[in-house]
Formats: C-alpha cells, sequence, structure tokens
C-alpha cells in the first residue's frame, strides 16, 4: 500500500522510534528534577540537627550557631535548595559534613565499586536466565521444569537480605568457610583485585534477577515454540538445535529485552541492601554511612546518582519496547 | 492411518488414501473434522497431546512412519512438503526470505542462492538480492503464499501437501496462486493433497476428493463422479449449501454440528445431522464401493433417490422503487492519518432491500461501513437517516439513531463478550437508554433468539459453548433486539464453514422480509448473489460500478467487475445428460 522509498520508510520508521524517545527524555529530565527536590527535602527531615551532630553535646549555642551559618544551614529552605541545585550543574557537589572530603571523590569510588558489581552480575544474570528458562521450557512440565517453578517462587518470595545471610552462613561462617562474609576493599583499589569478595554480593543480587527473568524466558519459549512458523520449522525437517537458536529464540528474546532492563534497574536499586549486608564499599554502604552521619550531601548526591541510574535503565527498556513496536507497525503499514 | 488423543478418543479413524504420481487429491469436510489433523499426520507429525496410533504412509518407497528421527527430517526436507493455511503465521518473522527459503538446502552457498533465484522466478516473485534480504513481513499476503509454497517445493520434493492454502486470500490472489499450484504440479510432476473446507476450489484443482467427517472417510473418488453423483448425504449436503453466483437460491444449511473429538454417534457418524437416517444407520457402516466411488453409508444410491436438490427463490416481491431510503450517503471521504480511504463514496438502503458492497481487500469496504456506523473518525461527507441529517461520529448521534443502525461483525468470536452469558449480552443491548423491566427484557431476548432459530435455554450459556453459527447468530439477535431499521453487516460469514455461511444467508434473507433495510458487505460475489438486490463495487476507495444486482452480475461493465467474477471459482457444471438435476442447481 506504501508507496514511499525503503529510505523514506527508514526514515520515517526512525523518527517514530525517536520521537517519542525525546520526549521521554525530557519528561525524565523533569522525574529527576523533582527525584532531587524530595530527596533534599527528605535529608532535611531527618530528625537530628546537623550542627549539634557534628560539634558534639559539648558545643555552646554560639558554636552551632557559626557553624549552621558557614553551612547555610541559617538560609530559607529554597536558597539552600537553589544553591545545592545549582553547584551540582556546575559539577560541585558540596563537601562531607562528616570528614570534609569533596562529595565527588566519595562518589567516585563508590559509583566504581557499585557499578563493578552490578555489571558482573548482569554479566552473569542475562545469560545464565537464557540458559535456564531455555532448558525450563524444553522439559516442560517434567520434573526439571516443576522443580526450577518452586525454586523462582521461593527465590522471589524471600527478601535479598535473607538470601545474603543464608549464602553467609552456607560459605563464609557456619557451613564451609571458602569465601570471605565481609567484602573488604580498600579504596583507591579496583574490585577486581579481590574477586572472592564480589562473589557473594553478586550471587545474591544475581538469584533472584534468574529466577524472575528465567521465567519470561520459559514463557516465551513456551510461546513461540507454539507458533505455526515453528511447525512449520518442524515440518520442514530442521534439527532440533537449529529450529531453537534460529527459529525460535530470536523470536522468543525480543519480548524479554525490555523486561531485562528492568530487571537491571531493579538490580542497581537493590545493590544498596546487600552492599550494607556485605559492608561492599560501593554507593549504597556510602548512603547508609552518610545517613547515620547526618552527611546531608553526601546522602543527597548517592540518591540522585541512585535515581539517574534506575531512571536511564528504564529510559533503555522503553526505548528497546518502542522499536519493537515501530518495526510491528512498519512492516503491517508495508504488507 | 489412524491418530488418538493421548487419552485414546480417536481423532481420525482408519483412514486411506492413495494416489498416482502428478495427480491432485481434495480432502474436504467442515472445520473440526480431521482433515487438517490427516494433513499433519501424512508427515509424520501430531500435535501436542496427538499420537499416530498405527498406520503407514508410504510416499515413492519411503514409509514415513517407520522412519528414526533423523530420517524422518531428512524425508520432510526431501520428500514430503507441507504449505500452512496462514502464511503470515508460518513464516518466521525474523528471518530472511533467502534463509527461509534455503535451509533445507544442501550445498554451498552460491549454489543455494542460485537455486532460491530459480525458484523465486517460478512462482513469479522477483529474484534480486535485495528481495531476498526482505522479512516475511514486508510482503503482500499473496507474496508470503508464493514464499511458503516455494519454500515446499524448493528441495524438489515428491508430495507436497497443502493445508487450506487459499482460504485466507482474496479471490485474484487466490487465482493466482491455485495457477501457481496446477503449474507446479504438471512442471515438476508434483503430487499434491490439497485441503480445504471451500468444494469450489477442490473441484477446481482435484482430480481425486475425500470427503471427511468426524474424523472418517465418508466418500472418496473420482473429482467427476463425486461432482455428478454424490452418494453420501453429508457430500449432498456441504454442495447444496455451496452458493451459486448464477442464480439465487434456497440454500440448505447441515442443522446440528460437527461432533467433537470421541463425541460422535456410536452408529454412523453423520447419523444424528443427516436428514435420511433410517433403523440401519446405528450400526456403523463400512466404506463400500458404489459406482466408483467408495461410500460410508448404508444406501449409497445416486443422490436423485433422495428428492429434488435445488429451489430457485425470488426476490422478495418488488417494493416500488420510489421507497424512500432509510439511510443515505453523500460524498463521504474517509482518511487514515494523511491517506485517503474512500473517494466521493455515495450510496441508499431501501427498507426490505439488501445493497452489498463488494471489493477485495483493501478497497476501502470496512471503512466505508465503520464511517456509516459512525466508528471511523476521520470522515467527510454527509449521512442521512430517514431523511434527516445524520452526524458522522456516533459519539454525536441521539439515542434513537444509535439505535436504529445495527452493526454486526466478522468476528462473532471477538464481538461477544466472552465473560457475559448470551441472554446477559442481549439484555445488556437492550437496556440501553430504556428503563426496562427485568420481566420484559426476558420476553424480548426470547423473542430475538427464537427469531434467529435459537433455542431461548441457550441464553444463559457463554459465547465459548456455542459453535460458530451460534455465536454469528446470537450476534445478530443482539443487534435485532434494539429493533433496528438498518443492519450493517460486515463479512458476517468469511469465517464460517459453508454450511453455517448458508443457514446465516437464509436468517438475514427472512429479515429482509420482515422490512429491514441491510448493508452487506463481503468479497464473496456468491453470497452476494444469494442475498443483496443491488450491488456497489468499491476498488481501491472509488465506486466503480453500481446497480441492480442481475444487471452487474450478469453484464458487468467495469473491467474490475468482470475480473472479480472471472476469478470467482464456481462449482464446475457436472455432465448435464447425465445429472439434469444437478445442471440446475449449477
Amino acid at each position: 500500500m506504501s508507496v514511499d522509498s525503503p529510505n523514506d520508510s527508514a526514515v520515517i520508521g526512525v523518527l517514530a522510534w525517536a520521537w517519542p524517545l525525546l520526549g521521554r527524555l525530557m519528561q525524565g529530565v523533569l522525574t529527576l528534577l523533582a527525584v532531587s527536590l524530595l530527596i533534599f527535602l527528605a535529608a532535611r527531615a531527618l530528625p537530628g540537627d546537623v550542627a549539634n551532630m557534628i560539634l558534639g553535646q559539648s558545643a555552646t549555642q554560639d558554636q552551632l550557631a557559626a557553624l549552621r551559618t558557614q553551612l547555610g544551614l541559617d538560609q530559607p529552605l529554597w536558597w539552600q535548595y537553589l544553591t545545592w541545585l545549582g553547584g551540582i550543574l556546575h559539577g560541585d557537589w558540596g563537601v562531607s559534613l562528616a570528614n570534609g572530603q569533596p562529595v565527588a571523590e566519595i562518589l567516585t569510588l563508590g559509583v566504581r565499586n557499585s557499578a563493578t558489581l552490578s555489571g558482573v552480575a548482569l554479566a552473569v544474570m542475562l545469560p545464565l536466565s537464557l540458559l535456564v528458562g531455555v532448558i525450563a521450557a524444553q522439559f516442560r512440565d517434567g520434573f526439571v521444569d516443576r522443580l526450577f517453578l518452586g525454586m523462582s517462587m521461593v527465590a522471589n518470595a524471600v527478601p535479598d537480605f535473607v538470601t545474603g545471610t543464608v549464602l553467609v552462613a552456607l560459605f563464609a561462617t557456619t557451613v564451609l568457610h571458602v569465601l570471605p562474609a565481609v567484602s573488604f576493599i580498600p579504596p583507591g583499589d579496583s574490585p577486581f583485585s579481590y574477586p572472592d569478595a564480589l562473589v557473594l554480593p553478586a550471587i545474591t543480587v544475581i538469584i533472584p534477577g534468574v529466577m524472575y527473568l528465567a521465567r519470561l524466558v520459559r514463557v516465551a519459549v513456551i510461546d513461540v515454540m507454539a507458533t505455526e512458523y515453528i511447525q512449520t520449522a518442524i515440518l520442514k525437517g530442521m534439527s532440533p538445535s537449529r529450529i531453537l537458536f534460529r527459529h525460535a529464540l530470536p523470536n522468543a528474546v525480543a519480548p524479554i529485552i525490555p523486561a531485562a532492563s528492568l530487571v537491571a534497574a531493579f538490580t542497581v536499586g537493590g545493590v544498596v541492601v546487600v552492599e550494607y549486608l556485605f559492608a561492599y564499599p560501593g554507593i549504597g554502604s556510602a548512603l547508609v554511612d552518610a545517613v547515620t552521619n547526618r552527611d546531608l550531601p553526601v546522602i543527597q548526591a548517592n540518591v540522585l546518582v541512585i535515581a539517574s541510574a534506575y531512571f536511564i535503565l528504564n529510559l533503555i527498556a522503553d526505548a528497546l519496547a518502542q522499536r519493537d513496536d515501530a518495526s510491528t507497525q512498519q512492516g503491517r503499514s508495508q504488507a | 492411518m489412524t491418530v488418538e488423543r493421548s487419552d485414546g478418543a480417536l481423532v481420525i479413524e482408519d483412514v486411506s488414501l492413495a494416489l498416482r504420481v502428478g495427480e491432485v487429491m481434495g480432502i474436504v469436510g467442515e472445520s473440526g473434522s480431521g482433515k487438517s489433523t490427516l494433513a499433519l499426520a501424512l508427515l509424520g507429525y501430531a500435535r501436542r497431546g496427538l499420537r499416530i496410533a498405527h498406520g503407514s504412509v508410504r510416499v515413492a518407497e519411503t514409509d514415513m512412519l517407520q522412519l528414526d528421527k533423523a530420517e524422518l527430517r531428512a524425508a520432510r526436507r526431501e520428500v514430503v512438503a507441507y504449505v500452512a493455511q496462514d502464511p503470515g503465521a508460518a513464516l518466521n518473522p525474523m528471518l530472511s526470505l533467502e534463509t527461509l527459503l534455503t535451509e533445507v538446502l544442501a550445498g554451498n552457498r552460491t549454489e543455494k542462492n542460485a537455486r532460491a533465484r530459480e525458484i523465486l522466478r517460478k512462482v513469479g516473485l522477483p529474484d534480486d538480492n535485495s528481495f531476498l534480504q526482505r522479512k516475511p513481513r514486508q510482503l503482500s499476503g499473496g507474496q508470503q503464499q508464493r514464499i511458503a509454497i516455494a519454500m515446499a517445493v524448493i528441495a524438489k520434493p515428491r508430495l507436497i501437501i497443502l493445508d487450506e492454502p487459499t482460504t485466507g486470500l482474496d479471490v485474484s490472489t487466490r487465482a493466482r496462486v491455485l495457477d501457481l499450484i496446477r503449474q507446479l504440479c504438471i512442471s515438476d510432476s508434483l503430487t499434491a493433497i490439497y485441503v480445504s473446507h471451500d468444494l469450489a476450489v477442490i473441484a477446481n484443482v482435484a482430480d481425486h476428493v475425500t470427503v471427511m467427517y468426524g474424523g472418517q472417510v465418508v466418500e472418496q473418488g473420482c473429482m467427476q463422479d463425486v461432482l455428478s453423483a454424490p452418494r453420501h448425504p453429508y457430500t449432498r449436503a456441504l454442495f447444496d449449501a455451496v452458493p451459486s453466483i448464477q442464480a439465487r437460491q434456497a440454500l440448505r444449511p447441515i442443522h446440528g454440528r460437527v461432533p467433537g473429538v470421541g463425541e460422535g454417534p456410536s452408529g454412523c457418524i453423520f447419523s444424528d445431522r443427516c436428514e435420511y437416517v433410517v433403523e440401519e444407520c446405528s450400526v456403523r457402516p463400512a466404506l463400500n464401493l458404489a459406482g466408483n466411488t467408495l461410500v460410508r453409508c448404508v444406501r449409497p444410491e445416486p443422490v436423485q433417490t433422495f428428492g429434488a436438490r435445488s429451489v430457485a427463490v425470488g426476490h422478495p416481491a418488488c417494493r416500488p422503487t420510489e421507497t424512500r431510503p432509510i439511510l443515505e450517503a453523500r460524498s463521504i471521504d474517509a482518511f487514515y492519518g494523511n491517506r485517503q480511504i474512500l473517494f466521493d463514496v455515495g450510496l441508499k438502503v431501501e427498507p426490505g432491500r439488501c445493497l452489498a458492497v463488494v471489493g477485495e481487500s483493501g478497497s476501502g469496504k470496512s471503512t466505508l461501513s465503520r464511517c456509516l456506523i459512525g466508528l471511523h473518525g476521520n470522515v467527510t461527507g454527509q449521512l442521512t437517516l430517514d431523511g434527516r441529517p445524520l452526524p458522522l461520529t456516533v459519539g454525536l448521534r441521539d439515542q434513537n439513531a444509535r439505535l436504529r443502525l445495527q452493526y454486526i461483525f466478522q468476528n462473532s468470536n471477538a464481538s461477544l463478550n466472552p465473560r457475559r452469558t448470551v441472554g446477559a449480552s442481549l439484555a445488556a443491548a437492550l437496556d440501553i437508554g430504556r428503563g426496562t423491566t427485568p420481566k420484559r427484557s426476558g420476553t424480548v431476548v426470547a423473542k430475538a433468539l427464537e427469531r434467529v432459530g435459537i433455542s431461548p435455554d441457550l441464553a444463559t450459556r457463554y459465547p465459548a459453548e456455542l459453535s460458530g453459527g451460534q455465536r454469528q447468530r446470537v450476534a445478530i439477535a443482539r443487534a435485532l433486539v434494539a429493533e433496528p431499521s438498518v443492519l450493517l453487516c460486515d463479512e458476517v460469514t468469511s469465517s464460517l464453514d459453508v454450511s453455517v455461511q448458508a443457514s446465516v444467508i437464509e436468517l438475514l434473507r427472512s429479515l429482509l422480509d420482515d422490512g429491514l433495510g441491510m448493508l452487506f458487505v463481503t468479497h464473496d460475489l456468491a453470497v452476494v448473489r444469494n442475498i443483496a438486490d443491488s450491488v456497489v463495487v468499491l476498488s481501491a476507495g472509488r465506486i466503480v460500478e453500481c446497480g441492480d444486482i442481475d444487471t452487474v452480475l450478469s453484464s458487468p461493465r467495469h473491467p474490475y467487475t468482470q475480473s472479480l467474477l472471472t476469478n470467482m471459482l464456481q462449482l464446475p457444471s457436472a455432465d448435464a445428460g447425465q445429472e439434469a438435476s444437478v445442471a440446475t442447481m449449477l
């Protein structure tokens, strides 16, 4: 029906795909602004006076007042917020109240360590989910499949810190003593220099992710295997492995990719709990420490980073879902 | 050959076929008669939950059911090939045409590529590299089916099995695909088994025919013999249900429905629906030779012994032509985005008369009916109902206008709410805008159901518990409870078996006699001949021809109408001298 040249329709296809994304991007920037405001207010709402916390119980009223003026805490809230936001836009994240270290420094270290942990976890999680899901689908309704479904139910019902604690008991403290219970990585060193410190935190993140994603893979593979084009491939005399890898998987993976990006986003958020559990020096641990110390600039910076990571991964999920839609519609309009 | 369900219920029972090289066997029957299961079993394949219990399939020297897995795969590549009904679903959307075509071949890339180009030329498609790199979704339905056929024949199999390969295609595409199949059978000395519910298609391609019902062969023989002298009452009932394009005639639906797996009567499988059932039918008859054909019936006499076959019916008493049209449309233009779908379309629907809108897919006929009911937003033009202007979108119409125009969709499965009983669906249509008491609505619902020939007892059932034909009747009943003056029917019979289609057409005719105006959208000219009084032919969004049904169908003036008529498949006339009653019917 369409008489456009292939080039034109390709351009239209890209536009149809990119336009809504630009909208999403703008929306995302606004969301992050709103998040920054919320973080700011929440941090201010924490009980306890910052000046008191820094100077200790023995400080005089004058000393406290002087410190508050120095930190800008006597200014109106909106002014404090704008100053902070303006600083971030200039690349100035402020200085830690607890130890005077620039926030940017703390952040760089934390982000590197957390990104390593999440990266390693995802690099194992995604292929493993695919493998487990495909195997479960192949043995549909058999023992392996039921075992997997039962295990995934349990794994998804149990919170991360319980999984982590059980793993520590199994591999670090009670049963075996093969891995460290606490992931000690000196500041400035790469986590890859301490691989055994990475193992337990990574596994704690991987288990629920695999159990969730593999279920999706399993259903997608079962759906695809029931389609007429797979039946056609069987009737064309294709070998089972070719049917699985060439005919079924490309179709089964497409609907899972957006879900996988969402799981990645959840992983980044979930890393906070796991880092705390293993005392792994990432943004999660930094955040928990900062909350304990009422270290407002560090709290704000950390939460903003986590929110941004979450947002970016969500944006990727949307982009992938949108591209699928766009290509489907394009195909239809040409049919 | 026997195929059974995992619980042992027989899906197809003791079926035998034999074909010589180059011949085409047609397998015909209603949906649920086991013909697709048979087609798949011939490739040694059974759907999930079924298994081939025993039997043998010998193609050339290979017995398909005795092979191990690897041999079976090789046989499916080189000996028997399969073409599925819906090429849109049967072609993997992620693979290029080149991969789809060449993956069955052995040899290096250049050889495969050369063979792919050769086969593309043979099926009448472009053979350049950019075409080979396309994905199935970038092709039209007709092109997809050509690719599916090319994919089946590229490895030069001995036997090709086609499962309803033309059912989803419109008439001219269907004619081209059928030509291709015939040509391949001759040029490659290919033997083919052609499965279809459409007798007209089978009659046009097949040398032999097997009529299946309830998983059994009820009649089998040479096409010519079965066509001129159908012996089994079921075969004859199928013939009687096919509408003819030559004349308007009484269509005789087969009452009842195809039995589910393991549900058939213990005697003759057709006995519960057969009009000529006698006492001996309580024992299952064997397949016996009668004349030149095999028939599973205790009385395999030629059909004329059962009485006259066809009754021509006239048009309802012609009302004066000056009757005011109920619904009138003038200069309708409709758009999808920037693309114009309809150009300056005008039509009139008169009481007691049926106006057919005919065209191929993409001609804009469905858009037109959606414009009339007010579901298409992007439209300009004028509509009048009883001489008063009618707003173009349904949201702006008053209650009375909405009730007087009712719409019936092609797919009754999707248009009835699956979570509502039939009665509740009808009552909901009744409630709109009128405070009715439950008691009165009960009687109205019962009356509407009776009007469409459905027992009011079925009001408590859910749509899924009904057969396709019953569901479409319920959809019609739902339109009737609003006491409309115009029914807009959008391809209402397209997804139905011929036997069920016959009953729906008979029902719609009787509604015309009640004085309803009707707009009937379809691509099937034989159906048009049997229901419409006047016709509008739509091509690429423009009316190319309109007028009285007899004038348009017997002497079409526009080339497009002529090509539609040429591509119409009909049951070919049987030998007139041998079988007078058949000749009158055809």
